[in-house]
């Protein structure tokens, strides 16, 4: 094709050295297709096309990526676990998602620890879930694995969570035990900077 | 008539000066006065006009609304509040855009299961019906970024759910709905760009639909009987008979539109949506408006995460196949006693899938959804192909005209094989 293309373009130009060349590139078509400076060309400009369309389109799609105030908004955030009474279950905000701070009763951390974990969809023993020592804290995310929703507290067949909008159930360790949740709510990440205060978005730097 | 009758002279001397250099008024006559419908529509075939007026509706309603709506998370339920309190008249843009999306709606699944009783979609009119689908999709793509802008307890939550529908997307789900987000939650950037995209995308159906018009005009608009025109005595000219008739069909359309507005203008909505969104609390009852519910519900029918996302993308997908996959040679179902039944069963169960999506997900509503899933995918897969091979159609009138008027006084002139399809394969 780009040599017909180069042929019809020199027939064009008419001079007895371009119909000499013509006939020399008829010549060479019938035998193998050479490739010509114009199909260099060709290829070049596509290329630079392409790159450039690509290259043109990367800050547009970079842009709806979370924005500088939005990203420096999500900095650590302190909470103080004093006002929290065994029993509750306290939500604060970090980043713009809920995060549930749970004060587990000691039948609820029995409850969590007193499972086959073999047997959860999502298996993850309930000492994998909290940090060492500090059974009492269950710190996960509060909105539900499935759709985003926010599950109810207190509530469902295992006394954990139970999510309205689709019918998910969580443990008091917040993992799926039924419902069309795949995974477990998960754990943001803390650490406890003091046995009374953790810091939501830090990990502890041992 | 791919060829439009070119018939069009301009009578002024200005007419024919302009006409030489923009041949705008024969594009106009040709396509919406002189071209040939089939004599034999019913105001099934009205829709399509009733459609095009919504459209321009809901553009004119939202184009006054954005002069007074604020897309800013902590001012976009009060300016909403201000647009009913105060703003003069505001009460009725809200009341006519809001409404005005569902009788949109409405409009639209006629004309859908219009087009899948008389076997519009077949050949040769594929590309005029994909083109449609992807209308549809359009419009839902606009409805939903609609819905999420009063920034409402519904809005909020609605926009929660549909997004992180993207996250079951294997490996780069997260970081897809950061993007779309704009953050790590729904939040302002995402109302901000939702209401970008919400102005944006009804233009782009506005191109769509001209791609539309534009197809059906080359194979011309199917009818009752599904066989094309073949004489001039089987067509009127568009105008004045269809312009007249479609123009009486968007009249009585906008009298069932405007006893929505106003009777009953917060019906089709829900309560929810006047307590402004709080991310801490989740509605005791989230359910997507009515126009989306027969989707939702094969979404929540399948028990895992991706594979219900997938499924009730197919739901639609599947709607572009259906040329292919209906292999019986007769387009309309007047002609084909079994897949009428199949039809109405088809329809009862889109139906019972709405209701069911309204309903919350628990004991035998689950079981339904996913019966009433497996049967909507097995009408397109099992049914079409299958019943074209071992049903037994009725015999087709030879000419529109002769279903219109009768075989006698039509005469004998047909020839045999006359009421062949030339065109059905082209």
């Amino acid at each position: 094709m780009p040599n017909a293309l180069s042929r019809k373009a020199l027939k064009t130009c008419g001079s007895r050295f371009c119909s000499m060349l013509e006939s020399h590139v008829a010549e060479t078509t019938t035998h193998v297709a050479e490739p010509t400076r114009r199909d260099f060309l060709y290829i070049a400009t596509g290329a630079a096309a392409v790159v450039g369309g690509a290259t043109l389109v990367w800050p547009f799609v970079q842009s709806l990526a979370p924005d500088a105030a939005t990203v420096a908004a999500g900095a650590p955030v302190e909470v103080d676990l004093t006002p929290i009474a065994e029993g509750q279950i306290v939500k604060v905000f970090w980043r713009g998602k809920l995060i549930f701070i749970r004060h587990r009763t000691a039948e609820e951390i029995k409850a969590a620890e007193d499972v086959n974990v073999a047997s959860l969809r999502d298996p993850q023993p309930d000492s994998a879930r909290v940090k060492e020592g500090k059974a009492q804290w269950l710190i996960v995310y509060g909105n539900c694995t499935h759709l985003g929703c926010v599950p109810l507290g207190q509530q469902g067949e295992y006394h954990g969570w139970f999510c309205p909008c689709h019918g998910s159930v969580f443990d008091t360790s917040g993992r799926v035990r039924g419902g069309p949740a795949p995974i477990n709510l998960p754990i943001p990440p803390y650490t406890f900077a003091s046995d009374t205060k953790i810091i939501i978005g830090q990990e502890a730097t041992a | 008539m791919s060829q439009h009758p070119t018939t069009y002279v301009p009578k002024s001397a200005f007419g024919k000066w302009f006409e030489s250099r923009l041949p705008l008024a024969g594009l106009i006559h040709s396509s919406f006065i002189a071209f040939p419908v089939p004599r034999n529509l019913t105001y099934f075939w009205t829709f399509g006009a009733i459609l095009a007026f919504m459209l321009v509706a809901q553009i004119v309603t939202g184009v006054f609304l954005a002069m007074y709506y604020t897309p800013n998370a902590a001012m976009a339920f009060q300016s909403v509040e201000h647009i009913m309190r105060d703003v003069e008249f505001g009460w009725l843009l809200r009341y006519l855009h809001a409404n005005g999306a569902s009788m949109f709606f409405v409009a639209v699944y006629v004309h859908i299961f219009r087009n899948f009783y008389y076997g519009s979609y077949k050949a040769p009119r594929e590309v005029l019906y994909i083109l449609g689908v992807i209308i549809f999709l359009l419009m839902m793509a606009t409805a939903f970024m609609g819905y999420v802008l009063p920034w409402g307890q519904m809005s909020f939550w609605g926009a929660t759910v549909i997004t992180n529908l993207f996250s079951a997307i294997p490996v780069v789900g997260d970081t897809i709905v950061s993007y779309l987000w704009g953050g790590y939650s729904v939040g302002n950037p995402t109302l901000n760009r939702f209401f970008s995209l919400h102005y944006l995308l009804p233009f782009m159906i506005a191109g769509v639909v001209a791609l539309h018009i534009w197809a059906l005009h080359v194979p011309g608009q199917n009818n009752p009987t599904g066989i094309p025109i073949k004489s001039g005595k089987d067509a009127v000219p568009f105008t004045p008979y269809a312009t007249i008739k479609d123009i009486f069909a968007v009249v009585v359309f906008m009298l069932f539109f405007a006893y929505w507005v106003f009777y009953m203008p917060n019906y089709l909505g829900h309560a929810d949506n006047y307590i402004p969104a709080n991310p801490a609390v989740t509605p005791a009852h989230i359910v997507p408006e009515w126009y989306f519910l027969p989707f939702y519900a094969i979404l929540r029918a399948i028990p895992d995460k991706l594979g219900g996302v997938i499924a009730m993308g197919a739901a639609i997908v599947i709607w572009c196949f259906m040329p292919w996959l209906d292999t019986s040679k007769v387009r309309s179902t007047a002609y084909r006693p079994l897949y009428k039944q199949f039809f109405w069963l088809f329809v009862v169960v889109c139906f019972l899938l709405g209701w069911l999506g309204s309903r919350p997900a628990e004991g035998w509503y689950v079981i339904a959804s996913q019966i009433c899933t497996a049967y909507y995918f097995a009408h397109f897969l099992i049914v079409l192909p299958v019943l074209g091979f071992v049903e037994r159609p009725l015999p087709l009138p030879n000419s529109i005209l002769e279903s219109v008027m009768g075989v006698q006084k039509v005469g004998a002139g047909v020839p045999a094989g006359a009421n062949a399809e030339p065109s059905s394969k082209g």
